[in-house]
């Protein structure tokens, strides 16, 4: 018998309309756990590299972390991932909410979709019993409608419906997925759109089991009631009306202007009421004591929720207040856009047209108003009507597109992907490393287990290491300990510290954690819920599997490196790891090589920033080298990037 | 029992608030891992004895225990408004019922039916509100005067009084002394 997971996946292919029920093999779960990590090893297996993203060998997999549930708290996260076409890399997006472990209940750990339907469908799952149904009449249908007819049709309320909306149908590049109040943002939905998948709704009545029974309660009631008591977990921007950090600190319009006094106790009280008066709730995702999202109703607009800094980002991108957000945001997320890109991209077209670069004949019948060209610019790019068909295309390669010079407006971009705004006075060496070779492509990139900053008190320094739980290595304690100017560490240790945040990510995005209980939150305080040292004792009392730190850490290595190979395989150098040329006012070129170099060095990859045959090899991925060495990507002599007569030479 | 006909008893209940309902099913979870055989070994929300009726764009979240098994799905269809809610007469009724496959065990098909987590030893309060952490379902007992009816003589003893009416005491005393004899 499986424990927590179920040993099946679920393959559909659309081309030929086939449903096939497959055992998977337990030892790719010790290997590579779940979430991101089995499905880069399915990426890796299955889809060639020249693939493109909109052909029907893409695949797009939807993949339970292993820890979905059951009972740990904030386990419930699905990886949901592809081909990108935005850069053509691994896509990789999370959701929260039910929709994960509703779809292990039904008896799937995951769903891999491969081909491309003929006409738009979706697939209703009910444990077993698994539908390909006609969709034609959801066709530019929002994520609400969508959701309530399918439900309707199953005639099952306690259905899960993951749905894109008009944007997903026409390929956006700013789509997402939907389900209840969670959403996997951008690089899947076009897929999904693409594949002529409207929706799938999950139903399951299935039991989850568990290895270690009675243990595992013991330990999740006392984790749930930690996580309820600790203030250091969950998004504090559902509850903290101090939201100055965002507001006086990232760029507004298109990342380009700072107000470093916009807040003000004024406006926080006044923000305070506009929130309270029309909040109806908060609510949290499946098994979680934290409720992070924001309930709104807003005048003439339908309940909605939020979470995170999607409550900043269009007031932000149009020099708007709250209420601008609270008023457009059930409308974009009703057609199915990202709300980080989405306005980012409206800002960078209203620039242009500002430059001179777009003309207003590209903007026929736009309204004047600030707001209403951001309701005009919304429906362009859902339903790709004149310039809103080259804007679905996100920033980067709208850019490109329209060409005049509009590239040098792309300015907030890393591998295509648009970035949070945060310009900063001088680089930051971890998080140089972090922007630039994150390939998580996803907005939080890879921080949030080392503080952010220093504790000048040597006492109350002293009293955060002693409750230090969650440091993997003495050593992080050690340099926590000396550190006294932020950008100020030895090389070595923001290597290590950069690595260690990668790592807490990785475990999260395969054992199905939220970032928000976990990887995201040990920057604030250091008390995060989940870390290296009980994560091994959940896997082991959940499935079974006798696991400890060390084995924990050589699955996010094999996972990352699994990951870095797929990329790598994709076109993925050295050249493209840089942040925007903006992203901070001084830049120092050859420290920022140097430190790659190292970083490069550490997780035992070339001077190009590929894992070595050895690296490999070490991680029982002997199989990814020989495909590399295969291809030309790598000779298999190699050394690791220190040890490149490149490297010697940058250091002259 | 007092003299006046009437006793107390221990009343267990589980009070809902459903403005406080966040919507994690974590008591869902709760309820089907304790169920489970053995005891928390596995994790199904559709053998859950609560379950929470979830609409977000309503506002609604309400959790509902299950009660008892309705042999037919009742004509009631009503609307009832709430605070300016809308909801239906289902968001509220806890009967494992034909039209619908809430409260119903997936395999068998047995209705399930709320025991409110009767163990040995007894636990502090059901699991359900033991996982709620955010106080949306809180454990009461309290104690309830029940009225009891006054004694009613048995089939046994309506004969006998029979008897002596017809008989006298006596005889039927001795008659009785003698059958008890032979």
């Amino acid at each position: 018998m499986r424990y927590t997971e179920t040993g099946f996946q679920l393959e559909i292919d659309l081309t030929r309309g086939s449903i096939d029920k497959v055992e998977t093999d337990p030892r790719e779960t010790a290997l590579h756990l779940g979430g991101n990590g089995i499905a880069a090893k399915l990426l890796f297996d299955r889809v060639p590299p020249g693939t493109d993203p909109f052909s029907p060998d893409n695949l797009l997999i939807f993949g339970n972390g292993l820890l979905n549930g059951t009972p740990v708290p904030g386990a419930n996260r699905v990886a949901v991932n592809t081909i990108a076409p935005v850069n053509g890399l691994m896509g990789h997006s999370l959701m929260g909410g039910m929709f994960g472990p509703e779809l292990k209940l039904a008896g799937w750990d995951r769903i891999v979709l491969r081909g491309k339907s003929p006409d738009l469908v979706y697939i209703a799952i009910h444990n077993d019993k698994v539908e390909i149904r006609d969709a034609r009449h959801l066709r530019g249908k929002g994520m609400h409608d969508t959701s309530r007819l399918i439900k309707e049709e199953l005639k099952d309320n306690r259905a899960w419906v993951a749905t894109i909306g008009p944007a997903g149908e026409h390929r956006s590049y700013l789509a997402s997925i939907d389900c209840g109040n969670s959403s996997a943002a951008r690089t899947v939905g076009p897929v999904m759109g693409d594949k002529k998948v409207k929706a799938i709704a999950v139903r399951g009545t299935k039991d989850i089991h568990l290895a270690h029974p009675a243990e595992l309660w013991e330990m999740c009631s006392r984790l749930r009631k930690e996580l309820d008591a600790n203030l250091n977990v969950g998004d504090w921007m559902a509850t903290d009306e101090d939201d100055s950090f965002h507001h006086n600190n990232f760029s507004w319009g298109n990342a380009r202007v700072r107000r470093k006094n916009f807040w003000s106790k004024e406006l926080e009280e006044r923000w305070r009421n506009l929130k309270y008066d029309h909040m109806s709730r908060q609510t949290g995702c499946w098994n979680c004591p934290k409720a992070c999202h924001n309930v709104i109703k807003w005048p003439n607009r339908r309940r909605f929720s939020y979470k995170c800094y999607g409550k900043d980002t269009y007031h932000m991108a149009a020099f708007q207040e709250l209420d601008f957000t609270y008023e457009i945001l059930p409308i974009a997320q009703d057609l199915g856009l990202d709300s980080y890109s989405t306005p980012q991209t409206i800002a960078f077209a209203l620039e242009l047209l500002g430059a001179g670069i777009l003309a207003e004949k590209d903007f026929p019948g736009m309204p004047s108003g600030i707001r209403e060209r951001f309701y005009y610019l919304l429906h362009k790019i859902a339903f790709r009507e004149g310039i809103g068909d080259i804007l679905a295309d996100g920033v980067s390669k709208a850019a490109e597109r329209i060409g005049k010079g509009a590239e040098k407006y792309d300015h907030n971009t890393v591998k295509k992907f648009e970035q949070l705004p945060i310009k900063l006075g001088k680089l930051n060496p971890a998080y140089f490393l972090m922007i630039a070779t994150g390939e998580d492509m996803a907005i939080t990139q890879i921080e949030g287990s080392f503080p952010q900053d220093p504790i000048p008190d040597p006492e109350i320094r002293e009293e955060f290491i002693k409750k230090w739980v969650a440091v993997p290595d003495k050593k992080f304690a050690e340099w926590f300990r000396q550190w006294e100017k932020r950008d100020q560490l030895p090389d070595d240790a923001m290597v290590a510290i950069v690595d260690w945040n990668e790592c807490m990510h990785y475990l999260d995005d395969s054992l199905g954690f939220c970032g928000f209980v976990s990887s995201f939150r040990g920057q604030f305080g250091g008390a995060t819920g989940y870390h290296v040292w009980n994560m091994p004792q959940i896997i082991t009392l959940a499935s079974g599997m006798e696991f400890d730190k060390d084995r924990l850490w050589k699955c996010f290595q094999r996972n990352r490196n699994l990951v870095r190979a797929l990329n790598a395989r994709l076109g993925l150098r050295r050249f493209m790891e840089r942040p925007p040329e903006d992203h901070w006012a001084v830049r120092n070129e050859e420290y920022e090589q140097q430190l790659l170099t190292k970083y490069y060095d550490f997780k035992g990859w070339t001077f190009d920033g590929i894992p070595t045959k050895e690296t490999l090899e070490n991680l029982s991925l002997g199989y990814v080298a020989e495909d590399l060495i295969k291809r030309g990507i790598l000779t298999g002599n190699e050394a690791t990037a220190l040890n490149d007569v490149r490297a010697k030479k940058e250091k002259n | 029992m007092d003299n006046e006909g009437k006793k107390t008893r221990i009343v267990k209940d589980i009070k809902v608030d459903t403005t406080k309902c966040a919507g994690c099913r974590a008591c869902e979870i709760a309820c089907s891992a304790f169920h489970a055989i053995p005891k928390f070994s596995s994790v199904n929300t559709a053998r859950s004895r609560i379950m929470v009726v979830m609409d977000e764009v309503r506002d609604i979240f309400v959790p509902i225990r299950a009660g008892d098994y309705a042999q037919a799905e009742c004509n009631g269809r009503n609307v009832y408004v709430i605070d300016g809610k809308e909801y239906d007469e289902c968001t509220f009724c806890p009967a494992s019922c034909p039209s619908r496959d809430a409260f119903k065990d997936p395999d068998s098909g047995f209705p399930l039916k709320c025991d409110m987590c009767e163990d040995v030893p007894p636990l502090k309060k059901p699991m359900c509100v033991e996982a709620c952490t955010f106080g949306a379902l809180t454990y009461e007992e309290r104690e309830e005067v029940v009225e009891t009816e006054p004694q009613k003589f048995g089939e046994m003893e309506i004969g006998l009084k029979t008897l002596i009416k017809k008989y006298g005491l006596k005889k039927v005393m001795d008659t009785i002394a003698r059958v008890s004899k032979e």
